[in-house]
């Protein structure tokens, strides 16, 4: 039982923080602009890269770089929208999907220019873990990571219904047409979508670079989870793309825990152990996990668990 | 000397050129007719490249078969799986919206990457499938053997453009263009709009697929570094918009004139300095990304905009 929390519990629950804090800008452009990004994952990709610059060029630890990706990739995510979602904002979004898988291109073609193509981490050593209560044993990159998106989760929370742009979000994401005849400023609504959406996209690619390395297809590998993670929380529902990432991150991992053989379960234990092997799902199909949960709850609950919008 | 060398590079210009143009072809069924956003176009390119590479090539211990089948066999059976699988997809994806279909068609061709890469006993895992036989290769040898491939190839873009073009003008193709342009208009009349979408998916699948076939048998190896999406799904996306999506024509002529351009960037970029060389796969890439980004900007209905063909009464 002490494994199963060790090594796949806390991982999943790491590995969910890390999608919900990407799902939620894709929950957000999804439900405000009405597009997917498709550029998202390479986002979170350019973030980890700054931060991993300021580390190398100012010496700080990655967890201090984190203000230097946000700033950069809002940068990025700004002068995208700018030159290449703007003017095609007045056609039917499906453009804007594609233009968004070229940017996506373009995003990863300048990283492997700019930094190469070889994986780099942060900080090299074996981080000790820390050991509570003689059996829990939790790396201190995860506890950092868990506990930040916690943090992000409330301040989100409390932007979104506080502050008079989280609520104008708030309300373009419900109604568009009544917001704009209520006199709020799209443009402005917009910007702020991408700022939050970036600023998060960047923590989460820094957070991939503490938890495993830095390459150049970070972003992209997550991005069909981060889908999965924002359809499930709802299409325009922030709080919900967050539930949404823990529980696709925490699926993933449990998925490829060895269930059967360990005595757990009371009844036919030696034929399920034959048929499924040791665990439910070999590891290498991982990302199917996420993609079954997508499909099925597209056919059976296009609004999501929280009730988003179908678009 | 000069003269037959650019002959030949026309040669295998033209080769690669004609495979995209029959995956350009298919796209456009799907999209163009069908207004279908397939993004997993390399999945389908991959069940095709491996079915084909299992029927035809000799036995082998590394992987199941090789069945020594005859090339038409090879191409029947890749049109066959991926027509399944397509029909499969279909009828789960088939009703999402446009943006979900992305998803989920990414999500497949994902999916699909992972059991060539994984399952070792079908594939041979990322070393991949060597000793695929090309057509003809008993009569023609060396230079010879170049033109008849790149002639067996545009054969099939040639068959492929007829399948699609009688499509088009078909009243099944004017139904499907209705669903496109105003689903709940053609429901209205009684359309089933599910299995219309359903049946153009497929169709394009298998299409996708003979593409596929046809890539394994012109390089006679394939892995699946082949099925990298950025170079199959990509390109293709972009050559059907140049071209003009729902144009047959114009599938063919932006797979002639986008491959043309990937191709002129890699001249260009050999022109680097040496330290730069290692970098010039990204540049082509940077330079296709921007190209779209202009396309989609400049010229969205492509060189050959799409024309509905008259009525006839």
């Amino acid at each position: 039982m002490m494994d199963f929390i060790n090594y796949y519990f806390v991982p999943g629950l790491t590995l969910g923080s890390i999608y919900a804090l990407g799902a939620v800008g894709i929950s957000m452009i999804f439900g405000i602009l009405r597009f997917a990004h498709f550029a998202h994952g390479d986002l979170m990709t350019v973030g980890a890269y700054a931060a991993l610059t300021a580390v190398w060029t100012l010496g700080i630890p990655a967890l201090a770089a984190i203000p230097i990706g946000i700033v950069f990739t809002c940068a990025v995510a700004l002068f995208t929208d700018r030159f290449f979602y703007k003017p095609l904002r007045d056609l039917p979004t499906i453009y804007t999907v594609i233009a968004s898988f070229g940017v996506a291109l373009i995003l990863r073609s300048l990283i492997q220019l700019v930094w190469g193509t070889e994986s780099q981490v942060y900080e090299t050593g074996f981080q000790k873990p820390i050991i509570l209560f003689d059996v829990l044993r939790i790396a201190t990159r995860h506890i950092q990571i868990i506990a930040a998106t916690f943090v992000i989760a409330i301040l989100l929370h409390l932007f979104l219904t506080y502050t008079r742009t989280g609520k104008s979000m708030r309300a373009v994401a419900d109604d568009p047409a009544l917001a704009s005849i209520s006199g709020l400023d799209p443009e402005k609504t917009v910007r702020w979508t991408w700022i939050i959406g970036a600023s998060l996209a960047a923590i989460a690619g820094i957070f991939v670079g503490l938890d495993t390395d830095v390459h150049t297809n970070l972003g992209w590998n997550m991005l069909l989870p981060m889908f999965a993670a924002a359809l499930l929380g709802g299409i325009g529902r922030p709080l919900g793309a967050i539930a949404g990432g823990l529980i696709i991150g925490m699926a993933e991992e449990i998925c490829t825990y060895p269930i059967f053989g360990n005595k757990l379960i009371p009844f036919f234990e030696e034929e399920l152990l034959e048929f499924f092997g040791e665990e439910l799902i070999s590891p290498s199909y991982k990302s199917a996990v996420a993609f079954v949960m997508m499909v099925g709850l597209l056919l059976f609950r296009p609004q999501g668990l929280f009730k988003g919008r179908v678009l | 000397m000069e003269l037959t060398g650019l002959f030949f590079y026309l040669i295998t210009f033209l080769t690669m050129a004609g495979i995209y143009a029959v995956l350009c072809l298919a796209l456009n069924m799907q999209w163009g007719f069908g207004g279908l956003f397939n993004a997993g176009i390399a999945g389908f390119y991959a069940i095709g490249a491996y079915a084909a590479a299992i029927v035809t090539s000799a036995a082998s211990k590394n992987h199941v078969g090789g069945f020594d089948l005859p090339i038409i066999v090879g191409l029947i059976v890749a049109g066959i799986v991926a027509g399944l699988v397509g029909w499969a997809v279909a009828r789960l994806c088939v009703r999402l919206k446009s943006d979900y279909l992305a998803i989920a068609t990414i999500g497949i061709a994902e999916i699909i990457r992972q059991i060539i890469v994984n399952e070792e006993w079908l594939t041979n895992g990322s070393l991949g499938i060597s000793h695929i036989p090309r057509p003809m290769e008993d009569w023609f040898v060396g230079k010879p053997a170049e033109i008849a491939f790149a002639l067996f190839v545009w054969s099939l873009v040639l068959l492929t453009w007829f399948v699609a073009h009688r499509l088009y003008i078909s009243p099944w193709g004017r139904v499907l263009r209705a669903i496109r342009d105003n689903e709940e208009a053609a429901a209205s009349i009684g359309k089933d709009v599910q299995s219309f979408r359903t049946q153009t998916f497929v169709i394009g699948a298998v299409f996708m697929a003979v593409a596929g076939a046809l890539s394994a048998h012109y390089f006679k190896y394939f892995s699946p570094d082949a099925t990298e999406p950025i170079l199959v799904t990509f390109l293709v996306w972009v050559m059907l918009i140049a071209g003009g999506s729902g144009n047959n024509k114009g599938a063919i002529l932006g797979a002639l004139v986008v491959w043309g351009i990937w191709s002129m960037t890699e001249i260009l970029t050999s022109m680097l300095p040496d330290g730069m060389t290692t970098r010039s796969s990204y540049i082509r890439m940077l330079l296709i990304g921007l190209f779209l980004q202009f396309v989609l900007q400049r010229y969205r209905s492509g060189l050959l905009p799409e024309r509905a063909p008259k009525l006839r009464i």
